[in-house]
C-alpha cells in the first residue's frame, strides 16, 4: 500500500506546477499561456466544488454548469450595470468589485442549489442524474431567453472586474488572484471533508442506513453538501467570466456539466487534488490535441472511454495509488 | 420501578392484499430482554422496519421512551434512543471500526454541522469509540477497516455503534445469525451483561439463546402476535407448538 | 389566440410528444432491463437523421432514407452495446454517465469529421408535403400528421410487443428480476443487444423523421435527449405507458407554453416585458412541471415496479 506521503508529494508537485508554468510563461512574455494556466486553476476550482458533492457525497450531479453559469452571470450582470450605470431589476446598482460580485455569486448559487437540491435529492441514482441535468438545462434556456442580458449572444465584460489593491488586468496578477482563491478553497475543503460534517457526508455516500441509525438524517447532510458544492463552482464561474471577458449561455450547457465532471473523474474522484490533476490533464489534452486536429474532442472521447473502462481511480490513482481511508 | 421504553399498539401494515403486520402491540420495559420469534415469513423484518422507521405503518402507534415516534424518520428515532443492529450488518466497509462508531457518537451528541476541526483528531470522540468497542470485545480491531473484519467482529462493531448512541433501548435483528456455536455463546454472554444497562428487543432464530436470555417472548405468526409471556408459558402454548415449533425451526 | 392557432400548436405539441416518446421509450427500456443510463441515446437519434438525409439525398427516396436511418441507428446501437455497454452493466451510474458522455464526444466529432460542420437539409417527401384542412378552420402540414401517426403506431406496436410476444415476456422478466430470465434459459447477452438495438432504432426513427422538419446537424440529439429525460422522470422510469403519457404532456406543455405564455403576460405587462418574462417562463415551464410532479410523486406518474 502506498503511503500517504506519496500522495502529499504528488499534490505538492501539482500545486507548484501551476505557478511555475505561469511564471515561466511570464518570463517568456507569453500572455496566452499565463491565461491558460489561470484557466486551469479556475476549471480546477469548479471541479473542487463538484468533487464535494460527487466524490465525498456520492451525488452524481450532471447539472453543475448551472452553478458555474450563475457565477458567471453574477460577474457579467454586475459589470454590465456598472458599465452603463443602470440598475439591476430597477433596484440595485452594478459593481466592478470582485468581493461583492463573489458574494453575489455565492449567494445566488446557494439559493438555486437549495431549490434544485431540495427536489432532486428526494430521489436517487439515475433519477438524480437526469433531474440535475434537466434543471441545468432549464437555467440554460432561461439564460437564452434573458434578452436584457444578451440572450443567446451572451454578455461581454468590457473591463475585467476589480480587486482592491490589485491590477486584475495584468495577466500574472489575475493568475495570482485565481491561484490564491484555489489554494484557499482547497485548504477549506480539506478542513470541511475532515470535519464532523465531512464524516457524516462520507457515511451518506458509503451507507446511509448506518448514517440514519447513527441519528443523523441523510437528506440535510446531502443538501448542505450540494449547496456548498454549488457555491464553490459558482465562484469558479465568476472568475471564468472575468478571465474570458464574456458570459453566455454556453457556460450553462449540459456539455459544460459533462466537462466539469470529466475533470473530477480524470483527476481522481473524491481526492482533494483530483480536480487539479484533472484540470491540468484536460486542458493539456485540449491544447495538445486541439493544436493537432480540429476534431480533438473525438480523441478526448476515446481517452475518456479508455479511462472509464480500464483506468479507474483517475490520474491521482495512477500517480499516488488507491485512495486511503483511516 | 420499571419504565416503558418501547410501546407499540395496534400496528397494521399491508402490501397490496397481503397483510404483513396484523394489529401488533408489544412493549419493552427497562431491565428486560424481550424476544420476538416467529417462523420465516412471519413478518418480523417488516415489523422491525416499522419500529426503526424505514417502513411506514398503515395504522397504529409507536412510542419510543415515552415519545410518539410513529411518523418520525429513522434518524429521529435513533436520536430518541433507539439503537439497533441489522440482520446483514450495515457498516461503512472502507472505514475503520472506530470511524463507524465515532459517527454514532457524533450523531448522539447532535453536533454534526461542524465544518471545521478534524474529526480524526477529536480525542474525546476517539476515546469514547474505543471504549464502546472494548465493551463489545473488539478493542484491538478499532483501527482495522470493516472490510477486513470477520463476520463475528462486524456484529460486535455494529453493537458497539448501537451502544455508542447511549440508547434507551436496543433492537437486535438476529444478532447470532452466522456466528457458529462458539461465537454465539460469546454473544449471548455479552447480551446478558447488557440487560441491566439497556432493555433489548431481540429478534432471533436460535431458540436455545432465546430461552436462555429472554424474560418475555412474543411469537409472531402471519403478521400477528399469537402468544406472549415468559419462556414456560410460550413453550406450553398449544398454538405456538402448532404454528411455530412444528415447522422444524426450533 | 384563435382556435385554428390553438389547434395547430396543440398538434405541434403532440408531434413533439411523439418524437419524445420514441426517444424516451428506448431509454426507459434500456434502463428497465439493463439498469443502464445512456447519455449517447441522442447520438443514435443523430445517426438516424444523418443516414436518412444522406440516403434520401443520393437515392431520391425518402422511404429508403427512413429505412436506412432506422437500420443504421439500430446497427450502431448493437455495435455500441457489444463493444462498450456490456462492460458497464455491472458498473455504477457514474461510470455509465462518463462512458456514454465519451461516446457522445466520439460520435459527434466523428460525424462532424465525415459530414463537415454545416447542417444537412432533408426535404419533406413530395407525397407528404401538402397540408390538410382540419375541423375548426386549422390547416395543418400532412407530414407532421404523418409523424404523429407513425409515433402512435409504434407506441401500439411496442405495447403489443411487450404484452404479447416472447421477446416482450423476456423484457418484462428482465425488468422485474434479472436472475429469473437466466433461469428461464434466455440468452441474456443477446437479449440485451436486441433491446438496446430496438431502442436505438426507435431513436433513429425519431431523428430521421424530425430531420425533415429541422436542419440535420451535429448535436441535434442532446436537447431532445434531455427532454426525454424529463419525460422519463415525469412518467416513471422503466414504464412505457409512463413514457407515452409523459412525452405527450411534455410536448404539449412545452409547445403551448412557449407560444401562449408571452401572450398571457401581455394581458398584464407592457409588451416588451411580457415577451421577455413570457418567453423565460415558457422555456422553463416543463422543468417547473417536472419539479411539481416530483414534489408530489418522487417516483413519477407510473412507477414501473408499483
Amino acid at each position: 500500500m502506498p503511503d500517504l506521503s506519496r500522495e502529499t508529494l504528488v499534490n505538492a508537485v501539482l500545486l507548484l506546477l501551476l505557478p511555475a508554468a505561469a511564471l515561466t510563461a511570464l518570463a517568456l512574455g507569453e500572455t496566452f499561456y499565463i491565461n491558460l494556466v489561470s484557466r486551469i486553476a479556475i476549471v480546477a476550482l469548479a471541479g473542487v466544488g463538484l468533487n464535494l458533492a460527487l466524490g465525498a457525497g456520492g451525488l452524481v450531479s450532471f447539472g453543475h454548469a448551472a452553478f458555474f453559469g450563475v457565477g458567471g452571470y453574477a460577474a457579467g450582470i454586475a459589470a454590465h450595470h456598472a458599465f452603463d450605470m443602470s440598475l439591476f431589476l430597477g433596484l440595485l446598482p452594478g459593481t466592478v468589485w470582485m468581493p461583492v460580485i463573489w458574494m453575489t455569486a455565492l449567494l445566488s448559487a446557494a439559493l438555486l442549489a437549495l431549490g434544485i437540491g431540495a427536489i432532486s435529492l428526494r430521489t436517487r441514482g439515475v433519477y438524480f442524474i437526469m433531474i440535475t441535468l434537466a434543471f441545468a438545462q432549464m437555467t440554460y434556456y432561461f439564460a437564452i431567453s434573458l434578452t436584457p442580458y444578451g440572450g443567446e449572444d451572451g454578455l461581454p465584460i468590457y473591463l475585467r472586474n476589480q480587486m482592491p489593491g490589485m491590477n486584475t488586468n495584468d495577466p500574472i496578477q489575475f493568475f495570482a488572484l485565481v491561484f490564491g482563491v484555489l489554494l484557499l478553497t482547497l485548504w477549506a475543503m480539506s478542513r470541511v471533508t475532515g470535519s464532523r460534517f465531512g464524516a457524516a457526508l462520507d457515511m451518506a455516500r458509503l451507507n446511509d442506513v448506518r448514517l440514519a441509525s447513527s441519528g443523523i438524517s441523510p437528506f440535510p447532510v446531502r443538501l448542505t453538501a450540494f449547496v456548498i458544492s454549488a457555491m464553490v463552482t459558482a465562484l469558479a464561474g465568476a472568475l471564468f467570466a472575468d478571465l474570458n471577458g464574456f458570459v453566455g449561455p454556453s457556460m450553462l450547457s449540459w456539455h459544460r456539466s459533462g466537462e466539469i465532471m470529466v475533470i473530477v473523474i480524470l483527476g481522481g474522484v473524491g481526492r482533494l487534488f483530483g480536480p487539479v490533476a484533472g484540470a491540468i490533464l484536460f486542458i493539456l489534452l485540449e491544447v495538445l490535441l486541439g493544436g493537432w486536429t480540429d476534431f480533438w474532442q473525438f480523441w478526448l472521447g476515446l481517452v475518456l472511454l479508455g479511462a472509464v473502462l480500464f483506468a479507474r481511480g483517475g490520474l491521482l490513482g495512477l500517480l499516488a495509488g488507491r485512495a486511503r481511508h483511516d | 420501578m420499571t419504565e416503558t421504553r418501547l410501546a407499540i399498539s395496534g400496528l397494521m401494515k399491508a402490501f397490496g392484499a397481503l397483510t404483513v403486520t396484523q394489529d401488533v402491540s408489544l412493549t419493552l420495559e427497562t431491565g428486560e430482554i424481550h424476544a420476538l420469534i416467529g417462523p420465516n415469513g412471519a413478518g418480523k423484518s417488516t415489523l422491525i422496519g416499522q419500529i426503526a422507521g424505514f417502513i411506514t405503518p398503515d395504522a397504529g402507534r409507536i412510542e419510543i421512551a415515552g415519545r410518539d415516534m410513529t411518523e418520525a424518520r429513522p434518524a429521529a428515532r435513533a436520536r430518541a434512543g433507539l439503537g439497533r443492529t441489522f440482520q446483514v450488518s450495515q457498516l461503512a466497509e472502507p472505514l475503520s471500526a472506530r470511524r463507524n462508531v465515532m459517527l454514532a457518537l457524533q450523531g448522539a451528541q447532535g453536533r454534526t454541522y461542524r465544518f471545521w476541526g478534524a474529526v480524526t483528531q477529536d480525542s474525546e470522540l476517539r476515546d469514547a469509540a474505543d471504549a464502546a468497542l472494548a465493551r463489545t470485545g473488539v478493542a484491538d480491531r478499532a483501527g482495522v477497516a470493516v472490510s477486513d473484519l470477520s463476520h463475528g467482529e462486524r456484529r460486535r462493531v455494529e453493537l458497539a455503534c448501537a451502544l455508542a448512541l447511549g440508547p434507551k433501548l436496543l433492537l437486535l435483528d438476529e444478532p447470532l445469525a452466522g456466528l457458529g456455536p462458539e461465537g454465539s455463546a460469546e454473544m449471548v454472554a455479552l447480551l446478558d451483561t447488557l440487560r441491566t444497562e439497556v432493555p433489548l428487543l431481540l429478534v432471533e432464530h436460535d431458540m436455545d439463546a432465546v430461552f436462555r436470555l429472554a424474560d418475555r417472548i412474543s411469537v409472531l405468526v402471519s403478521g400477528a402476535i399469537i402468544a406472549s409471556g415468559d419462556a414456560d408459558t410460550v413453550r406450553a402454548d398449544p398454538r405456538v407448538r402448532d404454528a411455530y415449533l412444528g415447522d422444524g425451526d426450533a | 389566440m384563435t382556435l385554428p392557432l390553438f389547434i395547430e400548436q396543440l398538434l405541434n405539441g403532440v408531434q413533439l410528444g411523439v418524437t419524445l416518446f420514441l426517444m424516451a421509450s428506448g431509454l426507459t427500456l434500456v434502463f428497465g432491463v439493463m439498469g443502464l443510463i445512456n447519455l449517447a441515446h441522442g447520438s443514435l437519434y443523430m445517426i438516424g437523421a444523418f443516414t436518412c438525409a444522406t440516403v434520401t439525398g443520393s437515392t431520391g427516396s425518402f422511404a429508403l432514407g427512413l429505412g436506412a436511418g432506422v437500420i443504421a441507428a439500430a446497427l450502431a446501437g448493437a455495435l455500441i452495446e457489444w463493444s462498450v455497454m456490456r462492460r458497464l452493466y455491472a458498473r455504477d451510474h457514474l461510470d455509465q454517465v462518463l462512458a456514454t458522455f465519451a461516446l457522445i464526444l466520439i460520435i459527434s466529432e466523428g460525424t462532424r469529421y465525415l459530414f463537415g460542420g454545416a447542417p444537412l437539409w432533408l426535404d419533406v417527401p413530395d407525397a407528404l408535403s401538402g397540408a390538410v384542412a382540419l375541423p375548426g378552420g386549422a390547416v395543418y402540414p400532412l407530414y407532421r400528421l404523418a409523424i404523429i401517426g407513425v409515433g402512435l403506431l409504434v407506441a401500439l406496436g411496442l405495447f403489443l410487443l411487450i404484452a404479447r410476444t416472447r421477446l416482450g415476456m423476456q423484457i418484462r422478466a428482465g425488468e422485474s428480476d434479472r436472475e429469473m430470465i437466466a433461469a428461464l434459459g434466455v440468452n441474456i447477452a443477446s437479449l440485451y443487444t436486441i433491446v438496446f438495438a430496438l431502442g436505438a432504432g426507435l431513436a433513429g426513427l425519431a431523428g430521421a423523421m424530425v430531420g425533415a422538419l429541422q436542419s440535420v446537424r451535429v448535436g441535434m440529439g442532446e436537447p431532445v435527449l434531455i427532454l426525454a429525460f424529463v419525460v422519463i422522470v415525469i412518467g416513471g422510469i422503466g414504464s412505457i405507458r409512463g413514457a407515452l403519457v409523459g412525452a405527450v404532456l411534455v410536448g404539449v406543455t412545452d409547445t403551448l407554453g412557449r407560444i401562449f405564455l408571452p401572450e398571457l403576460f401581455g394581458l398584464v405587462l407592457p409588451p416588451s416585458e411580457a415577451t421577455t418574462v413570457g418567453a423565460s417562463l415558457g422555456s422553463m415551464l416543463i422543468y417547473l412541471v417536472m419539479a411539481v410532479i416530483l414534489a408530489i410523486r418522487p417516483q413519477g406518474l407510473f412507477p414501473a415496479n408499483a
